[in-house]
């Protein structure tokens, strides 16, 4: 079976099956007003205890989700007053028990929406049913999968999982994970990627075949789940799964060491996050907090601004998740390639020299206020750091500064708690950015590199563009005399620098990177250990003789074979 | 009582999400109030019957609130049709 590599592993185990447990009709009838009363009160109970269950969900994923609001739905039709009036009269004027009452009810809701001409509201019968099976599963008092005992080597195989049933499980046991739905970032996959538990995920109907304490194969890497496997295939398995713990197990061996060069030069290696669960993923992996922290999340995917108090919670949990370690949080990059239906933006010919980022932000000052104002307030959680993206000029810089001196200000006369020396930093991704690094050191506290934006800006190529894309390269000469001007400026002007593009998690850059005098390197969690494993096997002598040849070379296939060479020994 | 049409002014209809915060909204009365469509009225204490309703962009609703506090709950719900349901 062929799924999505979730999370990076092997693992041979028995599975154990969590099917989604139909509710069947009893044909029961009560006997008396006593009987009428008690399931009548089994049912209110349910619904209780399954909105509860479902608050719990909604305040221990808060909006990791940016469909923060499924929660809302889905209590609200537990709550429903249309089927609690009608289970109530089937239960007292019918005679039927809870169970079945309820399920009458639901089956003649979902054939009401199976007639509705309509895609999106026909649809909405998975909501009905999903809230029906809920209360059901309390009014029957079924056991929850967490109270089940797991045996040694098991592979969970499910539907997909509820990350509070996840947590409640004795993970030491899981081997595995399968699932028929879910992608990369779903909270399964999050958890699994933490744990260090191989998973794969999106697997499709095709795993209703496997039933539990049958053999199964899980390779996260490849995407693959193997059903009852012959010898053979279980054998070269057992030698992939030992070559692969032998090395995750090193690289995880890593995660409390530092990263510090042969000759004592001390690196940070950071995370780039998207909210509160991956940043404490990363800590998994050893990061020391997050040089980049999207806020993109919160925008996208929904029909409506995020208001103060949303962003507010949301960058307060990360605040408390860092445990005192420095995130840099990066004001909204969003606009252009991505359809933001509250702006109303028109399409555009060329998105990525459009209005977005910083543009925006200056120009809707009353969504930047906001931002601003809900990231000050999280100030006072953590040690947050504030980031403009898209700086092309030292103006946008000044004007953005005016706009979050008025926020303070602001924040102050309502006696509202905030970091008043919160540190101010600027993507450098635009080549002229890069160009007038002396000029914008003076304004801010830090630069952060955003290769990604400065490689193709620099070398005017849209990766995204099939025909074109083997141009996108980050070791052409021009980009890495950009990189390495911001660098110099920064230390001249003693103020930190860091990176948060893709080039900061790659191997064959991390030596000429700390030649050039960068040490803050923030990068997917997981590209940490093998960058740390490079960082602490090399001197900084070294890396600076690395740094100082590369620059005298002239084209980037020479560069390549240099930088490979280097790290090979 | 207090009677009002309104057009569905968002163009993908009333979803759920809106609809939730509709059904939420007029919970936080007393009043009773009803939605008509057609021939078809239910009452606004109901997800389940607002869905099956499947108001689309364009389709224009009558809204009855009768009660002790119908005027205030005629303005949120005028409010909610005139101004939010538009920047959903």
């Amino acid at each position: 079976m062929k799924g999505i590599g979730a999370s990076p592993g092997y693992a041979i185990g028995r599975a154990f099956v969590i099917k989604k447990e139909e509710a069947l009709v009893t044909g029961k009838l009560l006997q008396n007003q006593e009987e009428v009363k008690r399931e009548i009160e089994k049912f209110e109970k349910a619904v209780s205890s399954a909105i509860k269950e479902m608050e719990t969900m909604k305040s221990a994923i808060t909006i990791e989700d940016s469909g923060l609001s499924v929660f809302d739905i889905q209590i609200e039709l537990m709550q429903d007053e249309q089927i609690r009036i009608d289970t109530i009269e089937k239960i007292s004027s019918d005679r039927k028990n809870a169970n079945d009452a309820l399920i009458e009810v639901i089956e003649g809701a979902v054939e009401t929406f199976k007639n509705i001409n309509d895609e999106y509201f026909a649809a909405r019968v998975t909501d009905v049913q999903d809230a029906g099976d809920r209360i059901l599963k309390y009014i029957n008092r079924r056991p929850a999968i967490t109270d089940r005992i797991l045996e040694d080597n098991t592979i969970l195989v499910a539907d997909d999982i509820a990350p509070v049933d996840i947590m409640k499980l004795d993970l030491s046991k899981i081997k595995g994970l399968a699932m028929r739905a879910g992608g990369k970032t779903s909270h399964a996959a999050i958890i699994a990627r933490a744990k260090g538990i191989p998973a794969v995920v999106g697997c499709g109907t095709e795993l209703v075949l496997v039933e539990s304490n049958d053999l199964i194969i899980v390779d996260g890497n490849a995407g693959l789940v193997m059903l009852n496997p012959g010898k053979e295939i279980i054998q070269a398995y057992k030698g992939k799964q030992e070559a692969f713990e032998k090395n995750e197990g090193f690289l995880r061996g890593l995660r409390e060491v530092p990263a510090t060069t042969r000759d004592g030069v001390k690196i940070s290696l950071q995370a780039n996050i998207s909210g509160p669960v991956e940043l404490e993923e990363s800590f998994f992996f050893g990061s020391e907090g997050s040089g980049l922290f999207r806020t993109e999340l919160l925008f996208l995917n929904r029909d409506n601004l995020p208001g103060e108090e949303e962003q507010f919670e949301f960058y307060k949990q990360t605040a408390l998740k860092a445990k005192g370690r420095p995130v840099i949080v990066r004001t909204f990059d969003i606009g252009g390639d991505k359809p933001l239906p509250f702006l109303n933006l028109p399409a555009e010919d060329n998105p990525f020299l459009g209005y977005r980022a910083i543009r925006i932000s200056l120009d809707r000052t009353d969504i930047f206020a906001d931002q601003l104002r809900a990231i000050l307030r999280a100030s006072a959680f953590g040690p947050l750091k504030i980031m403009f993206p898209m700086i092309s000029k030292v103006e946008e810089i000044r004007q953005a500064i005016i706009i979050l001196e008025e926020v303070k200000a602001g924040l102050r006369s309502s006696g509202t708690t905030f970091n008043p020396a919160i540190e101010l930093g600027i993507m450098i991704e635009i080549p002229s950015a890069a160009v007038t690094a002396d000029i914008l050191a003076k304004e801010v506290d830090f630069f952060s590199i955003g290769t990604n934006d400065l490689c193709q800006y620099t070398l005017a190529v849209d990766r995204m563009n099939e025909r074109i894309k083997h141009l996108y390269d980050p070791f052409n000469p021009g980009v890495l005399r950009l990189i390495d001007n911001t660098i110099q400026q920064a230390l001249k002007n003693k103020i930190h620098v860091g990176m948060c593009g893709e080039l900061a998690g790659e191997p064959m850059a991390t030596l000429l990177l700390m030649g050039m005098g960068l040490n803050e390197f923030s990068m997917g969690a997981s590209s940490i250990p093998a960058i740390k494993n490079i960082i602490i096997n090399n001197s900084f002598e070294k890396a600076r003789e690395i740094y100082l040849k590369v620059m005298e070379m002239e084209d980037s296939l020479t560069i390549g074979n240099f930088l490979k060479e280097q790290i090979k020994s | 009582m207090i009677s009002k049409d309104y057009p569905i002014t968002a163009a993908e209809g009333l979803h759920a999400r809106p609809a939730t915060n509709l059904i939420r909204l007029v919970k936080n009365y007393k009043s009773v109030t009803t939605l008509t469509k057609g021939n078809k009225t239910i009452k606004l204490n109901s997800m389940l019957n607002l869905l099956s309703m499947a108001l689309k962009g364009g389709d224009t609703i009558t809204i009855k609130v009768e009660g002790v506090d119908e005027a205030e709950a005629a303005a949120a719900i005028d409010h909610f049709f005139s101004e939010e349901l538009k920047h959903q």
